[in-house]
């Protein structure tokens, strides 16, 4: 085996000091990852560097591309070989991955993307902190389809949210996008990993009807369809192109349609199954505040800080940031009188806040975008202003 | 003469290829090569990118895959990676494998990855309407190029050669039972291999440029090759209007997942031993 964990030193827990980059590695070996592909940049390229390490020792294969897109062209062909695949990457990469990112949605291939953020437009802040591509995770590519984006705020989190995050492309049949920042990512924590019979690994659902009769865009009744590898007797068609259950093109309007809106449906029916917020002091809270990644560790100490004045402040920390957690959000501004969004960006998740609780509540903004993190002090100055 | 049928998604027919199109001589010139070397289709994975010949894989009765515009080769990389034991043959345009594509294209011939990449060359962007491609000879028409290339054209086979693939050749579609044999050897050698196939494009390169039909086209092909053996006996200026055909290159050189797997064994080994 590669890394010498203390665990497998002493048999006892699995404590370590590790980094969110480590910690993202870790979890897609835990979540059974056997493919890479990827192309350097920072702040994510230590995943990179560690999985050339790990993965041939454990069998799976590395692959440093060229660039960033033929990265993600062979993490969806893998995929569609039946492997667990990952790519990663940061701002300008996850932009250039964007086209094929938009193949694996329509082609639905589980994949899974890693976007540590750095601060943009452009190159922009290569080793400095920032939250700027929340957007981009949703809007990224052309066209109209649903995407399913994680948010770590710890190093834990990040073993755990890699881990989920090839569990919801794996069940979904979709790219799923891992947003780190460059906090998390290269922060050292202490952090006991579960053990490997505690972690629940999703596969994917294989057909099981004999080939002639596959279908691999097959309506289903959770419009989910079984997906099967290529090389197991179940010859099939793969295109970007629209298609028709078959897999080949069509230009039908109803068969477009079908497809279009299934491929929306399919993760929108279930955005209950795949929505994660944590709450943190928010029993009798007045203002609520909504942080998600690094920032929320400014937020958490913030909200402490102010129950401490005697201020009743508390805490909605997104996890999965795609689909929003609109009705968690509107649920709590039905609670509170004001919130506050903090956020390493000019406002892109404080604009969804907006759109959710539609007038309800005022919703304060405390951003940053100087490549610096946003301290706790900045956002308990905002709670000790809302609540004047 | 093989049975066809067996390799071909028959209801997926009529072709979109034009009248006159050569991309349907080198489709079956594939197959009868798959067909002679004996792979089960279940073992045959055949990936595109975007143009006329990309849409090759949605005919054939194999694993396929229709990527985006010139990745097919990086898609290949993973499929083949992922399971090596496919054969992965990637069926791509000049425009697609060479300009939006070309970084993927060397990187895999130096990588020398076990594909084997037949290339259409008809020296055009024909789905798009016959815009030029890097292939287009300087002084030829096309609908970006209205007063003729000004741009010198790239050699794809001398490309694919400087990078590092193992086994280079070109033919044409006049030269058909030629080419069954290039793209037979293509498929049998271990390592990246390429097979440019000369291919006309009527429609958007031939009428542009007043070359007559498909059937003139490919006449010109009989009157303007000539084998790499003729060609070493003559000087530049005899070659000018010549195009060679060929193997240009058929060498062994480390395979890019034969050492991967050596480097995996090598690690568990050591791993056991511990």
């Amino acid at each position: 085996m590669g890394k010498e964990t203390v665990m497998q030193r002493n048999n006892g827990p699995r404590v370590e000091v590790m980094t969110g980059n480590d910690a993202c590695a870790e979890g897609a070996l835990a979540a059974g990852l056997t493919f890479f592909a990827g192309y350097p940049i920072t702040p994510s390229s230590e995943i990179a560097e560690i999985l050339s390490y790990r993965l041939p020792h454990l069998g799976g294969k590395f692959i440093q591309m060229e660039d960033e897109i033929g990265a993600m062209g062979a993490v969806i062909g893998a995929s569609l070989a039946g492997a667990k695949a990952m790519t990663a990457t940061s701002g300008p990469g996850f932009s250039l991955k964007q086209e094929n990112i938009g193949f694996a949605a329509m082609a639905e291939v589980p994949c899974v993307v890693v976007d540590v953020q750095r601060g943009g437009p452009s190159t922009g802040l290569p080793t400095l902190p920032a939250q700027m591509d929340v957007m981009q995770a949703r809007w990224g590519t052309h066209g109209d389809h649903e995407i399913i984006a994680l948010c770590p705020y710890s190093v834990r989190e990040t073993f755990d949210l890699t881990v989920r995050a090839f569990n919801l492309a794996e069940r979904y049949r979709t790219p799923v996008i891992l947003l780190m920042d460059e906090i998390v990512a290269h922060v050292n924590e202490k952090v006991v990993l579960p053990e490997p019979d505690e972690i629940e690994v999703y596969e994917r659902k294989l057909p099981n009807c004999p080939p002639e009769e596959f279908l691999p865009y097959k309506f289903t009744e959770d419009d989910i369809p079984p997906m099967a590898s290529y090389g197991t007797g179940y010859r099939f068609h793969v295109t970007g192109l629209c298609h028709d259950e078959t897999g080949f093109p069509t230009n039908d309007p109803v068969q477009i349609d079908r497809l279009i809106r299934r491929l929306n449906r399919k993760i929108s029916r279930h955005r209950d199954d795949i929505v994660q917020v944590a709450e943190e002091q928010l029993d009798g809270a007045e203002i609520g505040v909504v942080a998600y990644g690094a920032t929320a560790r400014a937020a958490r100490r913030a909200v402490r800080l102010a129950r401490e004045e005697a201020i009743p402040a508390g805490l909605l920390r997104p996890l999965v940031l795609w689909p929003f957690p609109d009705k968690e959000v509107r649920a709590l501004a039905e609670r509170v009188s004001a919130l506050i969004v903090a956020e390493l960006n000019m406002g892109q998740v404080a604009h969804e806040v907006e759109w959710a609780v539609c007038g309800k509540v005022p919703v304060h903004r405390v951003n940053r975008v100087d490549g610096e993190p946003i301290p706790p002090e900045h956002i308990l100055q905002a709670i000790r202003e809302v609540a004047r | 003469m093989i049975d066809y049928t067996k390799y071909l998604r028959i209801s997926k027919f009529p072709l979109i290829w034009c009248a006159g199109c050569g991309n349907g001589i080198v489709l079956k010139s594939i197959l009868r090569a798959i067909d002679k070397i004996g792979w089960p289709k279940d073992q045959v994975c055949t990936v595109s990118g975007i143009g006329c010949s990309s849409r090759t894989p949605g005919y054939v009765d194999f694993n396929t895959l229709h990527t985006t515009h010139g990745r097919a080769i990086a898609f290949a990389t993973g499929v083949k990676m992922a399971k090596p034991e496919l054969h992965v043959i990637v069926v791509t345009g000049d425009g697609d494998a060479t300009a939006i594509g070309g970084n993927h294209y060397i990187h895999a011939a130096r990588r020398n990855i076990d594909l084997t990449v037949v290339i259409f060359n008809n020296n055009i962007y024909g789905m798009t309407g016959g815009q030029v491609s890097p292939t287009t000879p300087m002084g030829m028409k096309a609908s970006t190029a209205p007063f003729g290339s000004v741009e010198p054209s790239f050699n794809i086979s001398g490309l694919a050669q400087a990078a590092g693939a193992s086994f280079v050749a070109r033919g044409t579609v006049y030269h058909v039972f030629q080419l069954d044999k290039l793209i037979e050897r293509a498929l049998l050698k271990r390592g990246f291999s390429v097979v440019e196939v000369l291919t006309p494009c009527p429609t958007a390169y031939g009428r542009r440029n007043r070359l007559g039909t498909g059937v003139d086209m490919i006449r010109w092909q009989k009157e303007h090759t000539i084998s790499v053996q003729e060609a070493a006996k003559l000087s530049p200026e005899q070659l000018n209007d010549k195009i060679v055909t060929g193997v240009f290159t058929d060498v062994d050189r480390p395979e890019y997942l034969e050492t991967y797997q050596a480097l995996i064994d090598s690690l568990r080994r050591k791993a056991s031993l511990s």
